[in-house]
């Protein structure tokens, strides 16, 4: 161990006057924007602009797991894409984000969500994803605790499995991209928020801030929760609500919970972290709110839903629970891409799935900026698609899927 | 918990209603499909009052337009929608 003061790793900056590119947002799709623009694409005079400290918002809160079963060949594509560029992420970054390719298992627990399972392992086969339907017997020896006899009001019939799927440290991940931009030369700006973007014959021409004016040809926004406030300011509508999504922990135990699981039905999905904490997460919120105060509600429905799956853990007591936003979009994807404003971007509207798709879409958003068009990974994904409507219907595998 | 004060049922746990989302005023028959997909899918999401549906199927079964903070989710109106002119 060195002896030696750790280095400061991303500097205070004062804001400058002008930048080629601003960024709002600094969670990981903000910074592994910057991160891919100053290393893919040599664009360094770039600002990030977060209103509060990295990673406070959707980054720090959802349950940090990663996979690409997904329904729509659209969606397994991109985030295929995001699992190859996590598995590599620690080296890129040189910081270890604690990927574990644990395995993700989604249960089915009706006739219907079998179905809908072999139809998305179908599609994830021919993507060369690895998705299989297995049955209850494999289920219990890769999840020795789960309930899988027909006595649960909802039995478990079978499960798609998935094992490139896992879970990750997203603190790591947020940290990790912030250093790698920082050490490019970007500049991230917190506790610094949005005010306003000013925009001259329909195009932008700079921002407002709580620190000042900047001048810039260029805003992305990156942000979740606050994606149509952001818009607005540039006149730009967004066909987004903004929905809590509550998640828990219990107190740690000695590791007996190896995979991801998940459960559609339920409503909920569950991994064990290396602390021994059991990690919970739910569906949305049943109504729209920018509110992160958590709910008995939650609490109660989720440990309902839990003791169904497995049982034998009644006795183990919640520690905490919290709530982060989503932005659910009509057809479950995301919104990337331009805008009918010249030089806004979009980078929003990730629902309950923001973190995994974290690196692809900092990834092809920086293509898109260096290029000056979205590429083929992003382009079912444009604002456009809402008044062309052609939605892209991921629901059947996003809607609690994790 | 939010509580909801339904003018036929009294203060209600918000689980008795289904949300229905902001109230957007509907195009005319004879627009055009692109207004039409803005009418459906296009929201002002505003981080503080909107005025929005909610249906109360578990108590009365009458859509009610309720005045909602979005920030705070305070409530400071709910009618039912024959009151409402």
């Amino acid at each position: 161990m060195s002896k030696k003061p750790w280095p400061r790793v991303w500097e205070h900056h004062d804001l400058e006057s002008s930048y080629d590119v601003v960024i709002i947002g600094g969670g990981v799709h903000g910074l592994a924007t910057a991160y891919y623009l100053a290393r893919n694409h040599g664009i360094t005079n770039v600002a990030i602009l977060e209103k509060s400290y990295i990673g406070s918002g959707g980054s720090g809160r959802n349950t940090a797991i990663v996979r690409s079963n997904y329904l729509t060949t659209e969606g397994s594509r991109f985030y295929d894409r995001s699992v190859k560029l996590y598995e590599n992420l620690a080296q890129d970054l040189n910081f270890n984000v604690m990927f574990e390719q644990r395995g993700h298992m989604t249960l089915a627990h009706s006739d219907s969500s079998l179905r809908t399972m072999r139809w998305r392992a179908e599609v994830n086969k021919l993507e060369a994803i690895n998705s299989e339907v297995i049955d209850p017997d494999e289920i219990k020896k890769l999840a020795p605790y789960l309930d899988t006899s027909d006595h649960p009001r909802y039995p478990i019939l079978g499960a798609l499995w998935h094992p490139p799927g896992g879970i990750v440290r997203h603190d790591a991940v947020v940290w990790g991209y912030a250093r790698g931009a920082a050490s490019l030369g970007i500049q991230i700006h917190q506790e610094t928020e949005l005010t306003g973007i000013d925009t001259l014959h329909n195009k932008v021409v700079g921002v407002q801030t709580s620190r000042g004016p900047i001048a810039t040809s260029a805003v992305i926004n990156c942000t979740a929760g606050w994606s149509s406030l952001v818009s607005a300011m540039a006149g730009v509508t967004l066909p987004i609500t903004t929905r809590p999504l509550q998640a828990a922990v219990t107190e740690p135990v000695k590791k007996f919970l190896h995979p991801v699981i998940v459960s559609g039905s339920l409503h909920t999905y569950v991994s064990q972290t290396d602390r021994g904490e059991l990690v919970f997460g739910a569906s949305v919120d049943p109504f729209a709110s920018y509110s992160t105060r958590g709910s008995l509600e939650f609490a109660t429905g989720l440990a309902t839903h839990v003791l169904e799956l497995m049982p034998s853990i009644s006795n183990m007591r919640l520690l905490r629970q919290w709530a982060g936003l989503c932005d659910m979009t009509p057809d479950f994807g995301p919104i990337i891409g331009p805008t009918p404003v010249d030089g806004f971007y979009l980078d929003v509207g990730w629902g309950t799935y923001g973190f995994k798709a974290g690196p692809v879409a900092g990834e092809t958003v920086a293509d898109m900026i260096a290029n000056g068009k979205p590429g083929h990974l992003i382009e079912p994904f444009g604002l456009d698609r809402f008044e062309k409507g052609t939605l892209t219907a991921e629901k059947g595998a996003a809607a609690v899927g994790h | 918990m939010l509580l909801i004060s339904c003018p036929h049922c009294g203060p209600r746990n918000s689980n008795e209603f289904i949300f229905s989302g902001e109230i957007v005023t509907r195009p005319g028959p004879e627009t055009d499909p692109a207004t039409w997909r803005r009418y459906l899918y296009m929201k002002t999401n505003a981080a503080g009052w909107q005025e929005e549906r909610w249906f109360h199927v578990s108590g009365c079964r009458r859509f009610l337009l309720v005045a909602r903070n979005q920030d705070t989710n305070e409530i400071r109106m709910v009618r039912d929608y024959r009151d409402v002119k």
